[in-house]
């Protein structure tokens, strides 16, 4: 079975070719029906792929599925090829699940748009170079897959194109991953250089021969693909597309910008880890960008009220969280919050498209509230991922965050530190939603409140699974217990057997925490009493932060006002999102402006147009212009310069 | 016997009226008939010659630039009339279309 990964990609661009050439007579009702249908084939091929994977010893779980000679080109072989491993297993359940369940929600989201084939062509489409990218035995076909689940990342948030908004934002998101893809692009052709292949298996089997660790080379590279990275899951500098791309319709926010795309920049660090690991300088980059991007962002989720944009943020401070799992080696604590926040995350936003579904697509938070009874089934779902992603056992948010916060103390207790106010910020923000749209009294506008409805099962079934999923999806990662953390036993031997090269031959401290980290047991030093107050105190700061939003937005909903009116510079600092747009706007895309209309206005108007082309036209026409004359249309006078002519000739030749 | 030389010389004096009144004449028909002068005193330089050097090529010669005119005249009075249908001159300074 496993030859047939191929199977994997393969039902969604089927979808993609039934619906979107042959689709045009077909009624919503069966569109819906192939679109999913689909997606639960290919998850239904993942499922039996990794029930084929699990009968094999640990260290027989890697598999290279080549389809054919792409590119034979001299030294450049590149095939398209699959690779089966714990990790492209986890990445291809992982996407293909989560879109399942969201593709049937779509199907009642979208019911009333006049788009509906289109989107689901489109979604299909992500699906398929989503598992590509995830799947892909190579940079080069990953890179095939993560350009385009770019190009449906930007078909989709401006999929109501004819709005001004969500166009610009579709351009602003695909303009920023550019850059990120630049970088990528430059790490793929240094790869080349230094290993002679593209191929994941022979580069990073070549890695430990051809670096001791800490080289400028393969620090380069790391970086360069960290580039990538950041453009594609919204880390600092990159992350301002991310926010905007909440144009596109909710369920396209959870399933590209929450659940899967964005974490492909993750996944392709910890599939680079045994690179990664050798350039303790670029752990270091990618632990602190992790660390600020995700307080940095928790800050501007704070005071925002666009329930989407919560969401938005609160999305780019948990890939925060992903890098900085990562960063300190923990690779394996970073998928799986990768995986555990692809639940809880695509459950909030679907929740906050019901909420825009029952309230007539209103996203305003302050114009909600009162709604807990009204919505039943979206209140308790959302309840549950909000307690997902605070923190709260045994809900899947508190396995993972918590791995990642105890991976960090080991490592530095700076990073802790940040990542415990992360913590009580996520949990602050994200109870501060459920409150202002759930609770206290109602501030819907009059007609709106008129219409409340919960909605359709097709929707709320959708909600019931992915809250399931965010209850449960931890308790495959169950720390301390000895072989109860599975996903880790599985993991293992693709995200943590590079620390054999790693032992001893670097000095840093960073490398030094991926070796410790990636060998949960190795952790001697820390005690498990250790480990449980940790627990302890994350679950504190989770409760710590609920409470907080408690009081502030149901006990007293009258302080928060009055906190944004004394700290007015702070508060007016976070609402605006510390200008970062603007400062963007100010120094990068002023000055590229302005030289680029220099180059239009003088350079190709003046220069190219003006000297060179209208020029030379210009000279040729004034020289015919003159030779023209000559021409009078007298046969008489041709007659005559052939006699003058033919004079000369006899001269030349009497002479 | 007559020397070639009073040949050579009635033949150029003819050719150079044949040239002459091609540039300068400016009826259609009469540039016409000068070409037909030129041709002639060419045909006439060929005559002496063959005469000269005892040889018949010059004559063969002459046949065919007799061919020639006789079609060329034909040609050009077609010309001359449809022009003259159509332009109701045979002026060739009124004929000057051809040109930018």
């Amino acid at each position: 079975m496993i030859e047939y990964i191929w199977l994997v990609p393969f039902f969604p661009l089927l979808g993609v070719i039934i619906n979107g050439i042959l689709g045009i007579r077909f009624s919503k009702r069966l569109i819906g029906l192939i679109g999913s249908t689909a997606i639960l084939l290919s998850f239904l091929v993942s499922c039996r792929i990794l029930w084929e994977v699990l009968q094999l010893p640990p260290d027989a779980r890697v598999f290279e599925v080549p389809l054919y000679a792409w590119i034979p080109c001299g030294d450049l072989k590149v095939n398209i090829g699959f690779l089966v491993d714990a990790l492209s297993l986890v990445m291809m359940l992982t996407v293909s699940g989560v879109s399942f369940i969201i593709h049937v929600y779509s199907i009642g989201y979208m019911h009333d748009d006049p788009g509906f084939r289109r989107y689901f062509t489109y979604l299909n489409l992500f699906v398929f170079f989503m598992l590509i990218l995830v799947s892909a035995s190579s940079f080069l076909v990953m890179f095939v897959g993560w350009e385009g689940v770019g190009l449906c990342s930007y078909l989709l948030i401006g999929f109501w194109y004819q709005n001004k908004a969500p166009a610009d934002a579709g351009k602003k998101a695909f303009i920023v991953n550019r850059i990120g893809d630049y970088g990528f692009l430059l790490a793929m052709m240094l790869i080349f250089v230094v290993f002679g292949s593209l191929d994941f298996l022979p580069v990073f089997e070549k890695t430990p021969h051809l670096f001791m660790g800490g080289e400028l080379t393969v620090t380069l590279i790391t970086l360069l693909l960290f580039i990538g990275a950041c453009g594609k899951s919204a880390q600092i500098p990159l992350y301002i597309w991310l926010p905007d791309a909440m144009e596109g319709p909710t369920p396209v926010s959870a399933l590209i910008h929450a659940a899967t795309m964005v974490t492909a920049g993750v996944y392709m660090v910890a599939r680079c880890n045994v690179l990664f690991s050798l350039a303790p300088v670029s752990m270091g980059v990618v632990a602190v960008v992790g660390a600020g991007t995700a307080i940095f962002t928790a800050s501007i989720a704070i005071v925002a009220n666009d329930i989407k944009r919560v969401l938005a943020y609160s999305t780019i401070s948990q890939l925060g969280y992903m890098f900085l799992a990562c960063g300190v080696g923990a690779f394996t604590a970073g998928i799986f919050h990768l995986m555990t926040h692809a639940f809880f995350k695509a459950l909030l936003f679907l929740c906050a498209g019901s909420v825009m579904h029952a309230l007539s697509g209103e996203l305003d938070m302050r114009k909600m509230g009162s709604l807990k009874s009204r919505i039943p089934i979206t209140y308790w779902t959302f309840l549950i991922g909000c307690l997902a992603i605070a923190g709260i056992p045994p809900f899947a948010g508190f396995f993972s965050k918590d791995e990642i916060l105890w991976e960090a103390f080991k490592n530095s207790k700076m990073l802790w530190i940040i990542g415990d106010i992360v913590a009580f910020m996520t949990a602050f923000y994200m109870f501060r939603a459920v409150f202002m749209t759930f609770h206290g009294k109602s501030r819907m506008e009059p007609e709106v409140e008129h219409h409340v409805h919960e909605s359709p099962p097709v929707m709320t079934n959708p909600l019931i699974s992915l809250a399931f999923l965010s209850t449960v999806g931890g308790l495959v990662g169950i720390p301390i217990m000895k072989g109860w953390n599975k996903f880790h036993e599985f993991l293992g031997p693709v995200l943590g057997g590079h620390d054999a090269h790693v032992a001893g031959k670097s000095m840093t401290a960073v490398a030094h925490a991926a070796e410790v980290a990636s060998h949960g047991e190795k952790a001697v030093v820390y005690s498990t009493g250790l480990e449980l107050i940790m627990m302890e105190i994350s679950v504190g700061i989770g409760i710590a932060g609920i409470l907080a939003a408690y009081y502030f937005y149901v006990k007293r909903p009258e302080l928060p006002g009055k906190i944004a009116q004394r700290f007015k510079g702070t508060y007016n600092l976070l609402y605006n999102k510390y200008y970062v747009d603007e400062i963007y706007s100010a120094y990068v895309v002023t000055p590229i402006n302005i030289i680029s209309t220099f180059f239009w206005k003088v350079f190709d108007e003046k220069l190219i147009d003006g000297v060179m082309v209208n020029g030379s036209a210009w000279l040729v026409q004034r020289i015919s212009g003159g030779l023209k004359r000559l021409q009078t249309g007298y046969v008489q006078h041709y007659a005559l310069s052939i006699l003058v002519g033919l004079l000369v000739v006899f001269y030349l030749i009497l002479k | 016997m007559v020397p070639i030389e009073h040949y050579l010389v009635l033949s150029a004096v003819l050719f150079f009226i044949g040239v002459l009144g091609v540039f300068v004449r400016r009826n259609a028909i009469v540039i016409f008939m000068c070409i037909e002068l030129m041709l002639n005193s060419a045909n006439l330089a060929f005559i002496a010659f063959a005469r000269h050097l005892d040889s018949m090529d010059g004559q063969i010669f002459v046949f065919f630039v007799m061919t020639v005119a006789a079609a060329e005249a034909a040609v050009g009075l077609g010309i001359i009339i449809a022009l003259y249908r159509n332009r109701e001159t045979v002026n060739v300074d009124d004929i000057n279309l051809m040109k930018w």
